[in-house]
């Protein structure tokens, strides 16, 4: 598979007075059309960051992108101005939000926001986009989707706004979708529909999904590929079932045995052998990383030689990466 | 909808009931009525001489019956007699209510046509030179009381363009008296403006922060639409607010800006009528002004459900 979007070096810094945040430190990737890809990580990794960057929708100030190229199609979206970059967002790249309720604007119709990346993109009038956004509607399955079209978003609910999102990302037809933590916000059932919805709809427009999320169980159902980051860099990388089945770094073992399994919890007596693992301690602070391995603090396999000298970032079998001294790759 | 819009006219209807009993008594509260000035101006002080004036106009009956003869010729559109002018007081009150309608509607569109914007601009470049100096000159005209302001611009234009922007004979066009109204409309506006900047900018630094702000850039919409199109219309509904109390406190403003500029319009018109203890033109005039206010609050309501589709006032 060749890339659509291949991201290298990238870094997202941000000046605070606590110091640099080195949110984004580094990370490359790669995604092919069709393909999905999954960034892992917990609250604070730089996972969100990582979406952000690749859209140029970083605050700033503070926050700035410091190195680095973002090639979609072979253009680096860090070379073009910022109109250019306009005329990517929302029509090459786009982006569903982690909260639908308050990722729309409440006082506009949900056919109207649909509709403005289609008359900005498309040149459609508002009579064509319109028409247009009540089809992507329709498309998401959002029942008498004419009627929706001329409703505003405290009038659906959080499952029908999160559709109405995903409209709004695909209406022009982008080349990446980009969910970030679609289905956080959601109910259990509505989590399901919302991904398959996503997936479906990422065969019809054969776009490249980068899914973000802390949700092992999303990735498993979903990705193609999966990297899993920590203090804003990639700790490893491999296919889903790859890394499912032989996950290398404590972090990612860390991760998988922090969910809850029903398997685990049904009919156990001994509830105490199999209780449910968390990692130890929090992501650290950014601006104060340790010398060595970031993630040496909560690691029960941390040596001295993970708190002095950071691991390289190896592929340790083929097409699985990892940086961690304590693989024997 | 129906029945709410009901409810609030009633409503109004009972608040404009309750200003008519304050009024009215506490008018009568101040010592002192016109017989007492006109018989103590003249120098006599026979007693049956001012109980002859007060029993001509009405002042000696029980003041149950003055009221209910006042609210009588209200309803029926009689405003009663002036005591200083023995015209009656709608003729005396009628002509100036264009005069001071103008200068209030001028004032507040300048407010809001000066407000808003610079608000948007300044939240925008949060920080920057233009943020600053927008909000040191709006500190400025909060601080500024506008008969000062107006007082240093009539000594400024006499000062440098040998003329005084004032009434004094009446003005030729519409367009003549605009111009003539619009330098005691800044003066009194340019503190509501100074307001109005403020709170917009404000509440436009809080919408800026929302999610659907980032939604509306993601999608490539251009800073303009983004400000404009997305947040401001989400972050009027506080300076909405605002611009409906401003518009009560314009009337406070108009007294000493007509006083000032020698406007010929209500609100100088009722201070001379409070210093002659003239009833009929007090009364009827600070009626007027509270039914402006009330109108106006209603107004605003209906701003908020036409600004904010979340808003619907329930049967």
């Amino acid at each position: 598979m060749s890339s659509l979007l291949e991201v290298s070096d990238l870094g997202t810094w941000f000046y605070t007075r606590q110091g640099i945040v080195k949110a984004v430190d580094g990370v490359d990737f790669e995604v092919a059309a069709g393909e999905t890809l999954a960034i892992v990580g917990e609250s604070g990794c730089g996972k969100s960051m990582t979406a952000l960057s690749l859209m140029r929708l970083i605050p700033d100030p503070p926050g700035r992108i410091v190195s680095g190229s973002i090639r979609l199609a072979g253009r680096d979206l860090l070379k073009i101005s910022e109109e250019e970059m306009r005329d990517v967002r929302g029509n090459e790249i786009s982006m569903i939000f982690q909260e639908p309720m308050t990722s729309l604007n409440p006082v506009m119709t949900i056919g109207k926001q649909i509709s403005e990346s289609l008359i900005l993109h498309r040149d459609m009038d508002r009579k064509q986009a319109m028409k247009r956004a009540i089809e992507m509607l329709d498309l998401v399955r959002i029942p008498e989707p004419a009627q929706r079209a001329k409703e505003y978003p405290h009038q659906l609910s959080g499952g029908m706004r999160q559709r109405a999102m995903i409209a709004m990302a695909l209406a022009c037809n982008p080349k990446v979708l980009i969910a970030d933590e679609p289905t956080t916000a959601l109910d259990v059932t509505i989590q399901a529909q919302i991904l398959e919805l996503i997936v479906e709809l990422q065969r019809e427009f054969s776009a490249a999904v980068i899914l973000i999320t802390h949700d092992l169980g999303v990735v498993a159902e979903t990705a193609h590929r999966v990297i899993v980051m920590y203090a804003g860099r990639k700790v490893e990388e491999a296919s889903v079932g790859e890394l499912f089945a032989r996950p290398l770094h404590p972090y990612t073992t860390g991760l998988m045995n922090s969910i809850p399994r029903l398997d685990l919890m049904r009919g156990q007596t001994d509830r105490s052998a199999e209780r449910l693992q968390e990692i130890p301690g929090i992501v650290p602070p950014l601006f104060d990383l340790p010398t060595g391995c970031a993630f040496a603090p909560r690691c029960s396999k941390a040596d001295d030689k993970c708190r002095a000298e950071r691991p390289a970032y190896e592929e340790k079998q083929p097409g699985h990466w990892a940086a961690c001294w304590h693989t024997n790759g | 909808m129906g029945a709410y819009l009901t409810r609030r006219v009633l409503l109004m209807a009972l608040t404009l009931f309750g200003m008519s009993v304050l009024i009215f008594v506490m008018l009568r509260l101040v010592p002192g009525n016109i017989a007492d000035i006109l018989v103590d101006s003249a120098g006599i002080a026979d007693p049956k001489e001012k109980a002859k004036i007060a029993r001509e106009l009405g002042l000696d009956r029980p003041i149950f019956d003055q009221y209910l003869q006042w609210i009588g010729g209200l309803v029926r559109g009689d405003l009663g007699f002036a005591y200083v002018s023995e015209r009656p007081a709608l003729e005396e009150i009628a002509p100036r209510i264009p005069i001071s309608a103008k200068l209030a509607g001028l004032a507040l569109f300048f407010s809001v046509i000066l407000g808003v914007p610079l608000g948007v601009i300044s939240a925008v470049r949060q920080n920057s030179v233009v943020d600053y100096l927008l909000r040191i000159i709006s500190l400025s005209g909060l601080s500024l009381p506008s008969f000062w302001l107006g007082l240093l611009i009539l000594m400024a234009s006499v000062q440098w363009f040998g003329m005084i922007p004032i009434y004094t004979n009446e003005p030729r066009s519409f367009i003549d008296e605009m111009l003539l109204l619009s330098i005691p409309a800044a003066a009194v506006g340019f503190r509501s403006s100074a307001l109005i900047m403020r709170l917009t900018r404000s509440s436009m630094l809080e919408v800026l922060r929302q999610d659907y702000i980032r939604t509306a850039r993601s999608k490539g919409a251009s800073q303009t639409t983004v400000n404009y199109v997305h947040a401001l219309r989400n972050a009027l509904l506080p300076v909405v607010t605002i611009i409906g109390i401003e518009a009560a406190f314009l009337v406070g403003g108009l007294i000493v800006t007509e006083t000032v500029f020698n406007i010929p319009g209500v609100a100088r018109f009722l201070v001379e009528a409070i210093l002659w203890r003239d009833y009929p033109i007090v009364q009827n005039l600070v009626m007027l002004i509270a039914f402006c206010v009330v109108v106006v609050n209603f107004l605003v309501d209906m701003a908020y459900m036409a600004l904010d589709p979340r808003i619907k006032y329930a049967d």
